[in-house]
């Protein structure tokens, strides 16, 4: 590669997403935009090697991409296609990039709104905001890439004639309309991680970087400082959480292996969220993830700080998830009686959820009925679709059994 | 007395139409808007975009809903409509948590195509 196609593709990764934003939020055509990109980066790969790298390349990719879309809406009424660039071009040229307005949240917004379907809001900021491509979006959302890509281009169709707005609401509506973002980057980041191959940490990072994004274009909300907290935690156990193949619980994981860089700076950004004097799910899990971190230090796991977080975060979010946590925090600050207590008045809803079994399992074991235990801890794999996860359930069986 | 006419089409036979068919449709729908005008009862008319583009929102039990697509048929039946002109479906969907009838029903909110062609 020259090396002019190599800084296309630097900038292609660093800059998409804000070239686009700006592009999209004037015409609320976001199909239109991602066109007229691709072409201003195709004219870059033809231009640049013989010109040079113009000096402020992300303003002249703008440029051609603006004379692009104009081109396109000449040809669309009918009327005569200039090549010339406009009037404005030269000047474009000298401004440097950083002076350009980020509108990256507005489009993060766009692709969030409550009128496009929750389950699109993810793959569609990953591919409008990271340029992720609609394949590798079905790849780790484990769709159909060809029922995905349709339903992206009709969503992107929807926005523009639906008239759904890139603009930043009041600050009084704001954090409403950040929750259904923010869970769209915890969903990025969640899809079943145990199970993907290798590739989906690039997947796991750019949910980070969006986490990241959305902490600093909306410092005033705590809980995208709290997701970004509770993010970086996550990424910080990262190497010790599958190590040889093999999945490792928390509890179990070895505590040097943790990345300490990544904790401060989880730290850091939930002390932010603290002092904003707002409290949500993402800033509990942070703190949750930040106690069992605290043994990287202390050797020890606070379970009484966890179930007070977790019974705090059942109070303001509940969630079978939460709840099956509390009982197995429960099982470690004061014993499987009161755990297996818990887990029963969960009850019949939980019947399906995986991590319910697993704990019910723990509970039965630490009392000595092993046979219940392993009868629970059957119903576990049953319902584990993750191979690690279900390995890892396996080998706790075949260890019960041996003792 | 005023009558409302629901105008119901196949979105496929309007996604496969040429740009030639689209100016000789709009010349015929011309000719019949001309002909209601003329005879002095013409009230008002307006085109959709594709009903994939819909927004439906309820406030049915004191929860707001808001679904992505259509009206789905259940119970309920069109009743009555508004039309109202506002920047965009923000500001669509403000009102329509006003009407009535999204607290005893649906709301579908379609924008006017009136303007993309």
């Amino acid at each position: 590669m020259t090396d002019a196609s190599v800084r296309a593709a630097e900038i292609a990764r660093t800059s998409y997403g804000r070239l686009l934003a700006l592009l999209a939020a004037r015409t609320r055509d976001i199909a239109g935009a991602e066109d007229a990109l691709a072409e201003a980066f195709a004219s870059a790969l033809v231009t640049w090697p013989e010109r040079g790298v113009p000096d402020a390349p992300e303003a002249w990719l703008l440029t051609t991409a603006r004379n692009k879309l104009t081109d396109h809406m000449r040809r669309a009424a009918r009327m005569d296609v200039t090549d010339t660039p406009p009037e404005k071009a030269t000047e474009m040229y000298s401004d440097p990039a950083s002076e350009f307005p980020d509108e990256r949240l507005r489009l993060m917004l766009v692709c969030a709104h409550p009128a496009i379907d929750p389950s699109l809001h993810a793959p569609l900021m990953m591919q409008t905001v990271l340029g992720v491509e609609a394949a590798d979006i079905a790849r780790v959302f484990s769709v159909s890439p060809g029922a995905l890509a349709q339903r992206l281009v009709r969503a992107k169709r929807k926005i523009k004639d639906a008239g759904i707005p890139f603009m930043l609401p009041d600050a009084g509506v704001l954090p409403k309309r950040l929750t259904p973002v923010l869970g769209a980057i915890y969903a990025a980041y969640t899809v079943d991680w145990m199970d993907g191959p290798a590739g989906d940490e690039a997947l796991r990072e750019e949910a980070l970087y969006l986490a990241d994004l959305l902490a600093r274009l909306a410092p005033q909300s705590a809980e995208a400082l709290g997701l970004a907290a509770l993010l970086t935690y996550s990424l910080a156990r990262e190497p010790a959480r599958i190590v040889d193949g093999a999945f490792v619980a928390l509890p179990d994981q070895d505590v040097r292996l943790w990345d300490d860089a990544l904790r401060e700076r989880a730290e850091v950004l939930l002390n932010r969220a603290s002092g904003l004097q707002q409290i949500g799910r993402f800033q509990i899990e942070a703190a949750i993830q930040a106690v069992h971190m605290a043994r990287g230090a202390t050797g020890d796991t606070d379970w009484r700080a966890i179930r007070q977080l977790l019974t705090g975060l059942m109070r303001i979010a509940p969630s079978l998830g939460a709840a099956v946590a509390l009982a197995g925090a429960a099982l470690e600050d004061v014993g499987p009686e009161v755990a297996l207590r818990q887990l029963d008045q969960i009850g019949i809803q939980a019947e399906q959820f995986q991590p319910y079994w697993a704990t019910r399992a723990a509970c039965l074991h630490r009392l000595g009925r092993i046979d219940d235990a392993l009868a629970a801890n059957a119903m576990a794999i049953r319902l584990s679709n993750a191979v690690m996860l279900k390995a890892w359930l396996e080998a706790r069986a075949e260890n019960w059994r041996c003792v | 007395m005023r009558y409302t006419f629901l105008l119901y089409s196949n979105p496929a036979d309007i996604a496969d139409m040429t740009p030639e068919m689209w100016v000789e449709m709009k010349a015929v729908y011309g000719q019949y808007i001309g002909a209601l005008q003329e005879a002095g009862v013409f009230v008002d008319t307006d085109w959709l975009h594709p009903v994939d583009t819909a927004t439906t929102l309820s406030l049915k039990g004191g929860t707001e809903v808001v679904q992505d697509g259509p009206f789905a048929e259940t119970v309920e039946t069109l009743g009555g409509y508004f039309v109202i002109d506002v920047p965009d479906l923000d500001a669509a969907m403000d009102w329509a948590r006003k009407c009535p009838a999204a607290h005893g029903g649906k709301v579908e909110i379609r924008a006017s195509a009136m303007d993309s062609v």
